[in-house]
């Protein structure tokens, strides 16, 4: 126990001191880990051992985050990136292996050549997705292009898997390497394997359309926090364990369940309860990485595994730039393009190793290629380090257009924040208007009835930083509070101010005094939830009493402009002396009073003069 | 019979004298509709629909207004505005107003003598209303000299008041009962100039 302590003290205090570093540097969090990796591992401080067992473990980072990705992705989205998934990733891959396993047929039999190149084909899930998104970039059309690819890859890592075993050179001892904890599938006769197979991902569309909502609602209803991540984590587990006992990728499961899942109204809570979970595997997964790397073996075979590394490299890069002309990227997009996809990824790490248990390759072949992986994957961040500061200003300056053009709209602009009875109606206003706000709700009944109705809400506690940014609270311009309760907004907008300073508010009040409260946190646009109400129902009762519609519509309007103007004032006065708020709340209200009585007057005098024509010159 | 709409424009209703007594005069007439403009859209939005359909409705229709700035009040401008489509009011398919009859009734400050070349205003109710002469020509509408109480600031004598509220109810129903001599009216500066031989006895 104190054992295992220790060690996850390692690795988190040496994320904690690392990517804040990494980050000042402006080096990105990926290079962080890689680097804390390196100065903790056998080759720096000797702090850690069994990294590969660690690694394994935080594989599952890969699957989390693919789940994440799927919850980004409506099946909409998907079927149309259907033709870059396709196009560009099977182009990608295909073309990769052809040639680097063309390269390695000069050197090797080949099956070993087919088992290399397929297996260096893969690019870097992981790091290539964390560095996209931590530079907003998932959403431009780079962006897509380049996950469409990863995508395509994933997918591709299945057929991969059942194919490297047949490529074996070595008669191995026998002794599978595939042991499924549940039963072993495979024993199985062929068509029952295919039925169960297509069980598994029907059981994963039925319990996400069907299944999930009434499950999230009961959790959801007990308030009880930790309960909903704990079956948040435990549907990704889950799934993990079904997929990999039919013998398909837990990644290939979870992001088919995360696309299930795009369409619910807990997809928000789902992804700021898992994100940190995945941040946390991915971010030891990287110090892995950059712990495995053999220093020893790249000391003495510098020469190799440099040239390895600029091959796999180079070859990957040839192939992007061919693929991004075939595809006619725009001039900006295939540099990105190029660098973001050209090293090696984790997934050759388990395909090497399949290489080795299956007898498809001998270790003393895995071992260089696999540090040229890894130091290729340790290059990526400072490649889009290079690109950032070379490439894309360069191109800058004269395509700015261009690029924001690329960017996709599918980032919305507003969130509102409650959907009781205020926002119910300010949300159906903002829709009529044609601005489809991101809407979240604290009330899991109201959020069900109200998505039957059409409207994209989501259930969620809006005061949390993680589930602000999950409604897009860095791209938003508005954010709009209509909970009735003070403390609840007070939270929020000092959660807005401080991570989102540019993000405007506009806040509902209960009352006076909470109006004062929001105008302390600076809330520039405030009302009182009652006060138009008020209004329109006192301008219904002069009507009602005889009094000229128009006239009664003109005296709400100016009790109402008054009213506005008196409150700055007694903000101001409220924070020189509380007696004196009294008073001059009294003396407004005298105030007010008389004005009331001095645009009665002004209509009765003053208007008259003017609308009924009386020159005074004649 | 014709059906005559009269579009009421006062904004501060509670205030006016001769609008209101002119108005009471036709109010409850046989196929007189009143439309209070500022009663029904105080926050000046106007059922443009409804506004069409009214006009489609009716034969004459009449605007009567107080003669503010030498013009009409403003929910009115917002009414020709919106509701004087094209395609519906004018343009090569809008014949919704062809051959109805346009009429201003107006009220003014000054009298007579200040609505001429060389009087205080220097400009004619003729000159100065020859933009909804146009408009109405505009809408192929048939124009009509508009019927004008004038010198209303400088307060009307009871007797001449009730001539005027008489002139118009006469003026209304002569309209509505095909008794007002068209060609007659407008050859008048004015339609009430000469009311006696516009009006056939009925």
């Amino acid at each position: 126990m104190e054992h295992f302590l220790l060690q996850l003290f390692i690795f988190l205090a040496a994320s904690a001191i690392a990517v804040p570093l990494a980050k000042k540097l402006g080096f990105g969090s990926v290079l962080g880990y890689l680097i804390a990796g390196i100065i903790i591992g056998p080759f720096g401080l000797s702090l850690i051992g069994e990294i590969e067992e660690v690694m394994h473990f935080t594989e599952f980072g890969v699957v989390m985050m693919l789940f994440l990705v799927g919850l980004e992705l409506k099946p909409s989205l998907l079927w149309q990136m259907r033709t870059p998934i396709l196009g560009m990733g099977g182009a990608q891959v295909v073309l990769s292996s052809s040639i680097i396993g063309g390269v390695s047929l000069i050197f090797l039999p080949w099956q070993q050549a087919i088992a290399i190149g397929l297996t260096l084909s893969l690019s870097s899930t992981a790091i290539v997705l964390q560095t996209l998104r931590e530079k907003g970039l998932m959403n431009t059309s780079p962006g897509k292009s380049i996950f469409s690819v990863l995508l395509f890859q994933d997918l591709a890592v299945i057929p991969m898997l059942a194919i490297l075993p047949l490529l074996a050179t070595v008669t191995m001892h026998e002794g599978g390497h595939h042991e499924s904890a549940l039963f072993d599938i495979s024993s199985l006769p062929g068509y029952l394997q295919i039925t169960l197979t297509l069980l598994a991902i029907l059981s994963i569309f039925f319990l996400g359309k069907f299944a999930s909502r009434p499950i999230f609602r009961t959790i959801a209803a007990t308030r009880v926090r930790e309960i909903f991540v704990a079956a948040a984590l435990a549907l990704v587990v889950g799934i993990s364990l079904l997929m990999m006992a039919v013998g398909l990728s837990p990644a290939l499961g979870t992001f088919l369940a995360g696309v299930v899942l795009a369409d619910s109204e807990y997809r928000h809570e789902l992804e700021s309860d898992i994100e940190p979970f995945k941040g946390l595997l991915l971010g030891i997964f990287f110090i892995s990485i950059g712990a495995s790397l053999n220093f020893t073996l790249i000391g003495e075979e510098i020469l190799l595994i440099a040239g390895l590394t600029t091959g796999l490299i180079g070859s990957k890069w040839l192939v992007l730039v061919g693929v991004s002309f075939l595809f006619k990227m725009a001039k900006k997009e295939r540099a990105l393009f190029g660098i973001a996809l050209a090293q090696g990824g984790e997934f050759a790490f388990v395909l090497f190793q399949l290489s080795k248990t299956n007898g498809v390759l001998p270790s003393e072949t895995i071992e260089p290629l696999i540090s040229a992986v890894a130091i290729s994957m340790f290059l990526t961040p400072l490649l889009f380090l290079a690109h950032d500061k070379f490439i894309a200003t360069r191109h800058g300056d004269e395509e700015d257009s261009r690029e924001a053009d690329a960017i996709d709209h599918g980032g919305h602009k507003v969130i509102l924040a409650g959907f009781g009875r205020l926002g119910t109606d300010l949300g159906r206003f903002l829709i009529s208007a044609g601005i489809k706000p991101v809407i979240l709700d604290h009330d899991a009944a109201n959020v069900d009835v109200l998505r039957k109705f059409g409207f994209e809400v989501y259930y969620g506690d809006i005061t949390r930083l993680d589930l602000l940014e999950a409604a897009g609270a860095s791209e938003a311009e508005l954010l709009i509070i209509t909970i009735g309760d003070i403390e609840k907004s007070r939270e929020l907008v000092e959660l807005a101010a401080k991570h989102y300073p540019h993000l405007k508010i506009a806040a509902n009040a209960a009352d006076r005094s909470s109006a004062y409260e929001l105008m302390d946190l600076g809330v520039a646009q405030i009302r009182r939830e009652t006060f138009g109400s008020a209004l329109s129902l006192g301008q219904d009762a002069l009507k009602i009493l005889g009094f000229d519609p128009y006239e009664a519509h003109r005296l709400m309007r100016i009790f109402s402009k008054n009213d506005e103007e008196m409150m700055p004032e007694l903000y101001k006065m409220l924070h020189e002396d509380e007696d004196s708020y009294i008073s001059m709340y009294q003396k407004h209200n005298a105030d007010l009073e008389e004005l009331m009585t001095l645009d009665l007057n002004v209509d009765l005098e003053e208007l008259d003069k003017a609308w009924t024509a009386a020159n005074p010159e004649t | 019979m014709s059906k005559i709409l009269i579009n009421f424009a006062h904004p501060a209703r509670a205030r006016s004298k001769i609008n209101n007594a002119l108005r009471t005069a036709v109010e409850g007439l046989e196929d007189v509709t009143i439309n209070d403009l500022y009663a029904h859209y105080p926050d000046f939005l106007i059922d443009v629909k409804r506004e069409q359909r009214l006009c489609e409705n009716h034969d004459v229709i009449i605007f009567q207004h107080p003669f503010y700035w030498y013009s009409t009040p403003s929910i009115m401008k917002e009414w020709l505005d919106l509701v004087l489509q094209h395609g519906w009011a004018y343009g090569s398919q809008g014949r919704a107003l062809q051959g109805k009859l346009f009429l201003q009734a107006i009220t003014a400050g000054g009298d007579d003598s200040t609505y001429q070349k060389d009087g205080y205003n220097e400009f004619t109710i003729g000159e100065l209303t020859s933009p909804y002469r146009a408009t109405a020509k505009l809408c192929n509408m048939e124009w009509l000299p508009p019927f004008v109480v004038l010198g209303v600031h400088l307060g009307l004598p009871e007797e001449k008041v009730k001539a005027h509220v008489e002139g118009y109810r006469r003026t209304v129903k002569g309209l509505r009962d095909g008794t007002l001599d068209i060609e007659q009216a407008r050859q008048g500066r004015y339609l009430n100039s000469n009311l006696n031989s516009t009006i056939r006895r009925s």
